[in-house]
């Protein structure tokens, strides 16, 4: 019937309503989203979130582009289908942001996260901390004769694994930034 | 390059050259250099208001009845939060709207100075976009960046914050012509593909219905122009929400009256039975919808919204077109004329058949009193009395406000102004106020309910000072009726807090104010007390004292669908369900 050939009366992507929401399977999505280097403008990307009821996972900011005063925030969010469109829909329209870009959907990416993780412990534990830290190929960057801190860079699981073998060999601090993302090829 | 000028001169610069006529605004220590710039010229007429609340409500009403912004100002700290309840209205109602606030000197900022407060940040979430001004020199594109904000694409209020040193200190203005506006530039056109889909739908269409919005009458006079040659052409009948009556004239020969919670019978069963459903600057919000799951389930639906975030938010929409209401139109009638007219007529003559089946239930009909003034009535004679006149109307929000969307007619757009989304009482008379600022020799009715009207009575004030001939028309109930009618379905009749006592004697309180007051209680004697009202050439505060516990039919019981709405004689108790009673 039509050009777009969409299903006819369906009302199955409703993003609010009085059925049983279990029945929408939860996304994970990443978001780039490309923003005016304002004052405020985090502010409103996060006020959007909770105002909203969207989930934020992980979030991070920087600016990109000293010149252009351009940030970039990523963000990883979860969601059913309708609320992450829902989502893209709301970032979009605000007067500060230039791009929102779904990583998830828009093609293969990279995904990483950095974090510095503080060891504390002597003997066979300092010396397991150590070797576990080289198969992951975590960096030392700062030791004493009861502690490291390393550093580690890759996806959120494999900085959650390495935390996860860190726990019982002494882990006292973790500092993780978030998610960084970019899509792959050009 | 021009001389420097202060910051305060720039602000009243910037708005000579956006067009600015009227500022309703309030003074307070953080605007005062605005104000003396104000006092040295003669072309932008400042309102004073008794509120600053007030203010805002009066630039919406200036704003809808005329499509350009409104423009408020206000002092800093409470100055600004006291705004904070109208800005929120004109975002929902998608009202164009510039406040100005002073700030305290930056210098201060943070160091909870007196009449501080983080304009910026409260405002976030209730403007569309908001500016700290830290520089004088950039003070011009701001103020020019906000108009193109508030005005272009889906309209809304913006808030443009100003520290006292940044409107003493100088810099050169720069012109509208010059100043830089950012990237924000939102699509007009539609897409071509979405177009023909929708325009194909619409040749094949065996039960089609116009659904329209307040996004008609946003998008300007040619958009509701091109409506009703659409609607007439194509012979399809047309419902509208409570902000878009007028886009189509009630008196048109399609109109089948508004839709939702308390929309006429045949306009909400039409909704649900349509094959396709034609939605036109209108947002599915839930007064509308009804029960969600149950809403409209075989049609097609095809929306026309120039917010991509007002599709497929709460209803999946088959054929989306993101783009102003008039340019898609235009594209969407020429096409469809284009390729020769064509509609399913057999078809369509059926489908209104059944709609007259349906609008031969009355739906409007109430049990008529010799002894008391039924509010439908008045709200009939009302209409009686002033058609053809020159006539503009706004609403309280209540009972009131759904009797005088279902018995007044609008013939033309920007002629209704109400508070839809946010259901702001208190909205009707200042409202009313920047009605009539805007249209001098105009009709200007407030419809209102007593409760709502003393939320925002001080600005009586302000219509008697600027000789504003407003006429409050209050059906006065002596209840907060809707909450009551709400407390009788929902609540076991238990009418907590919602009667209205202690009420002023409204003929004194007009006396007080310095204009005429009229009290109406028989019904015999209604229409020439609102003759008297009518003829008379100030504002005048008419008492209507109605029936008390005249509820608002027809409605949709909230969780419920359009097909299973009420009528005025059906069974009222227990209506509302576990799962609706959560809703509003």
């Amino acid at each position: 019937m039509n050009a777009l050939n969409i299903k006819r009366g369906s009302t199955s992507h409703s993003a609010y309503d009085l059925r049983n929401r279990f029945e929408e399977r939860l996304e994970r999505h990443v978001l780039a989203v490309i923003v005016d280097n304002e004052s405020g403008v985090l502010a409103r990307v996060i006020g959007l979130f909770s105002g909203r009821g969207y989930n934020i996972e992980s979030l991070t900011v920087a600016e990109i582009d000293h010149l252009g005063h351009r940030s970039r925030i990523t963000i990883v969010t979860t969601g059913t289908p309708a609320v992450i469109e829902q989502i893209k829909a709301q970032l979009s329209r605000m007067v500060p942001v230039h791009d929102v870009h779904d990583l998830t959907v828009e093609g293969p990416s990279v995904e990483r996260e950095l974090a510095l993780i503080k060891v504390a412990g002597t003997g066979e534990k300092r010396v397991e901390a150590l070797r576990t830290a080289d198969i992951f190929r975590a960096k030392v960057v700062d030791t004493t004769l009861e502690s490291f801190v390393f550093e580690i860079t890759g996806t959120s699981e494999k900085v959650d694994a390495f935390c996860d073998l860190m726990r019982p060999l002494g882990l006292v601090e973790v500092a993780r930034t978030g998610v960084a993302a970019i899509a792959r090829g050009v | 390059m021009s001389r420097p000028m202060t910051g305060a001169q720039i602000v009243i610069k910037a708005l000579k050259d956006q067009g600015v006529d009227t500022i309703f605004g309030y003074p307070g220590g953080a605007v005062l250099p605005i104000y003396d710039e104000i006092f040295q010229q003669s072309d932008i007429r400042h309102i004073l208001v008794r509120h600053e609340q007030g203010a805002v409500h009066a630039a919406e009403g200036y704003a809808r009845s005329t499509g350009r912004p409104g423009v408020v100002l206000v002092t800093s700290g409470p100055g600004a939060t006291n705004a904070i309840t109208g800005m929120t209205d004109a975002l929902m109602d998608s009202v164009p709207l510039v406040v100005l606030s002073g700030q305290v000197p930056t210098f201060m900022i943070g160091n909870d100075a007196f009449q501080e407060a983080d304009t910026v940040g409260i405002t976030r979430p209730c403007t569309k976009h908001n500016w700290l001004v830290r520089d004088t020199a950039d003070l011009a594109d701001i103020i020019h960046q906000a108009f193109h904000v508030a005005t272009q694409g889906r309209p809304g209020p913006v808030l443009v914050d100003i520290p006292k040193d940044v409107q003493f200190a100088t810099a050169r203005y720069r012109a509208k012509t010059e100043a830089r506006t950012g990237h924000y530039q939102p699509r007009r056109k539609g897409d071509p593909e979405a177009i023909l889909a929708a325009v194909e739908a619409l040749e094949q269409a065996e039960r089609p219905l116009f659904y329209t919005g307040g996004g008609v009458i946003n998008s300007g006079p040619e958009a509701s122009a091109l409506l009703r040659r659409f609607v007439d052409g194509t012979g399809f009948p047309i419902t509208s929400t409570l902000m878009g009556l007028g886009a189509y004239p009630a008196s048109g020969r399609s109109w089948i009256g508004m839709l939702g919670m308390h929309g006429t019978y045949e306009a909400n069963w039409a909704m649900h039975d349509c094959d396709l459903m034609l939605a036109i600057g209108a947002r599915f919000d839930d007064r509308i919808t009804g029960r969600i799951d149950a809403f409209s389930p075989q049609s097609l639906k095809v929306q026309v919204d120039i917010d991509p975030s007002s599709i497929n938010k709460n209803i999946h929409v088959d054929v989306p077109i993101v783009g102003d209401v008039a340019t898609v139109l235009g594209e969407m009638v020429a096409l469809w004329e284009e390729r020769g007219r064509r509609t399913k007529s057999e078809a369509v003559a059926k489908w209104w058949e059944t709609i007259t089946k349906w609008q031969a239930r009355n739906c409007l009909a109430y049990r008529p009193s010799e002894t008391s003034i039924k509010p439908q009535y008045a709200l009939e004679r009302l209409e009686a009395l002033t058609k053809g006149a020159d006539r503009y109307i706004t609403t309280e929000v209540g009972q009131h406000q759904m009797w005088a969307a279902q018995f007044l007619g609008f013939e033309e757009p920007n002629r209704w102004m109400t508070s839809g989304g946010l259901g702001t009482m208190g909205y009707g008379l200042p409202a009313s106020i920047g009605v009539q600022i805007a249209h001098p020799e105009a009709l200007v009715i407030n419809v209102a309910g007593e409760a709502s009207w003393l939320m925002n009575m001080q600005e009586m004030g302000t219509a008697v000072q600027y000789r504003l001939p407003v006429k409050q028309f209050i059906l006065n109930n002596e209840r907060l009726g809707m909450v009551r009618q709400w407390q009788e379905l929902l609540h076991g009749e238990r009418y907590s807090s919602s009667w209205s006592e202690a009420l002023p004697d409204f003929v004194k309180l007009a006396e007080a104010f310095g204009c005429k007051g009229i009290r109406c209680e028989n019904p015999a004697d209604l229409d020439d007390a609102i003759r008297e009202m009518l003829d008379y050439p100030g504002p005048v505060i008419f008492d209507c004292l109605v029936e008390k516990h005249e509820n608002c039919f027809p409605m949709i019981p909230s969780g419920k669908a359009h097909n299973e709405m009420l009528l005025g004689e059906d069974a009222t108790q227990g209506v509302i369900g576990k799962s609706g009673a959560v809703l509003v």
